[in-house]
């Protein structure tokens, strides 16, 4: 059994994003009207309804909106136990993700976290996030 | 608006409920020929069906299977709100004309059919399948999970609190002969909290009941339901609220739309959250009905935990609380929201048996779909 996570094919509007993976970089769309940047990307900016889009890459470092740990699932890639995040990225936009490399008990709200990349099956990288040492969420 | 120009609910039924070898459409067939009958109005008086679920074309499917050629239909997808919806768009299409006698169904065969994935449903070419499934979330737990989480984070809510909805939603069940776990006998916050989790921090019996089952309320015009066999039941005031699909798209997980519809619907009804006497929130989850009761104002924000602890919402509390023993408890096929009103006009009615609320003049409902992604508020009150 394959222990890399297969993924859909991706749809036409969401190749770009995809294929960016495959060099590790965690594409943000950007508006070069505004200036905002949003995920997932879409044909027009939500702040100011420009379609005048390009790309930023995300630093990578976030922290946790909310998390849930998976006991029941039939998924076996991940296999439970596993977690389930709400990351919001520094940069603004949330991602839903997983967190890995840690005790999910030692998991809290507002954690800081960092990009980590997890290859798939077809050679794409799946963002995941992991905490950052020594970085306690505040209380 | 002049009182006799309210649509109002003649009738209402329950199809079979819990475990049943009836398909969908039979089921839906079957709750809608309950609920005429409650009214005491034939199949061929329907000019307006409202459903949803059963295909892509689910009302005019529904019409064709009951020979019925509507002048007003709704097949909208809100999930489990939809019929809560549903109820609204009928009493302003029986104001406006549309037609005279609508009928809004639901039926599913769920729990018979194994029709339920944990992963929820997957469609191509939608944000979710490319953005979410990779990761794997049970869809919606997860994302109610999350909502928990925060909550517990943000405004100190605890475990307990959450598993006393459910231990409320029980106690109501053991009085309503209809319900699934009926003679489940009673349930204590440490059986909810020994459960093993599904999403942390939802124990699976922080979760609903997956069954099968199916309602119908009838509606028409007050004038003509005033001539009918049961006391009418009025359209006061709805609101409808649509935030986002997925979970990504909610900037606060504690903010949901019921903050939105449920003031719009109470504005219209011209009546305060206090005056209130029954209420029926949708409850896929404990953590559902929490936020609801926030999102409507019946009680602070961040402070649903404490509201519900002391028992307030149990049989005999001050606030009676899904009163048929809810989707926790009484039975859930897929989208709850039918039951919500069913059990509101009974309530008005005077007819919950060992459950009824002495002297309920006004009911809400409120039914949340998705993944806390639609909303829709109803006020009911009776004629006088």
């Amino acid at each position: 059994m394959s222990t890399r996570r297969s993924l859909a094919e991706p749809a036409a509007e969401w190749v770009e994003w995809w294929d960016a993976t495959r060099q590790r970089r965690l594409l943000l769309q950007r508006c070069r009207a505004c200036g905002r940047l949003q995920h997932y990307p879409r044909s027009l900016c939500l702040a100011c309804g420009s379609d005048d889009l390009d790309w930023a890459e995300a630093s990578g470092f976030g922290s946790v909106y909310s998390y849930t740990t998976v006991h029941r699932s039939p998924s076996t890639v991940p296999a439970v136990p596993y977690v389930v995040a709400l990351v919001r990225l520094a940069e603004g936009p949330v991602l839903l993700t997983n967190i890995v490399g840690c005790d999910p008990a030692e998991l809290r709200c507002d954690l800081l976290v960092v990009l980590e990349w997890e290859e798939t099956a077809d050679g794409r990288n799946l963002p995941l996030f992991r905490p950052v040492p020594g970085h306690a969420a505040p209380d | 608006m002049h009182r006799d120009a309210f649509a109002a609910i003649a009738g209402v039924a329950e199809s079979d409920l819990g475990v049943t070898p009836l398909s969908p459409l039979q089921l839906n067939a079957q709750a809608v020929k309950r609920a005429l009958d409650d009214a005491g109005l034939p199949l061929s008086a329907v000019d307006g069906i409202a459903t949803t679920g059963l295909s892509r074309f689910s009302a005019t499917l529904l019409a064709e299977y009951l020979g019925v050629r509507p002048t007003w239909t709704d097949s909208t997808m809100a999930g489990g709100s939809s019929f809560d919806l549903f109820v609204a768009r009928a009493a302003r299409a029986i104001r406006l004309g549309l037609c005279e006698v609508a009928v809004v169904a639901y039926g599913s065969n769920q729990r018979s059919a194994r029709a339920r994935r944990l992963g929820g449903v997957v469609e191509t070419g939608v944000p979710s399948t490319e953005f979410e499934i990779p990761y794997a979330p049970l869809r919606p737990i997860s994302l109610y999970a999350m909502a928990a989480q925060r909550h517990m984070h943000e405004f100190g809510t605890t475990p307990e609190q959450l598993a006393e909805v459910a231990v409320a939603a029980r106690e109501w069940a053991l009085l309503n002969p209809a319900a699934f776990s009926h003679d489940a006998g009673p349930l204590t916050i440490d059986e909810v909290l020994a459960s093993p989790f599904v999403s942390s921090p939802l124990h699976r019996l922080d979760c609903c009941l997956q069954t099968d089952g199916g309602g119908a309320v009838v509606l028409t015009s007050l004038e003509r339901a005033r001539d009918l066999r049961r006391p009418p039941v009025l359209v006061l005031g709805d609101g409808e609220a649509s935030t986002q699909m997925g979970a990504m798209e909610i900037p606060d997980l504690t903010w949901t739309g019921a903050s939105v519809s449920g003031p719009r619907a109470l504005r219209e009804a011209g009546v305060s959250a206090a005056d209130i006497d029954v209420v029926e929130v949708y409850d896929s989850f404990t953590i559902t009905v929490l936020l609801t009761l926030e999102g409507l104002g019946l009680c602070a924000r961040g402070e649903s935990g404490s509201f519900v602890e002391d028992g307030r919402t149990r049989p005999g509390g001050a606030f009676p609380l899904n009163t048929t023993g809810g989707g926790l408890s009484y039975g859930h096929p897929g989208m709850f929201g039918i039951f919500l009103v069913i059990e509101a006009v009974r309530q008005l009615r005077g007819e919950a048996g060992e459950r009824q609320v002495p002297g309920a003049e006004l009911a809400l409902c409120h039914g949340t779909g998705g993944e806390l992604s639609t909303h829709a508020t109803v006020v009911l009150g009776v004629d006088r």
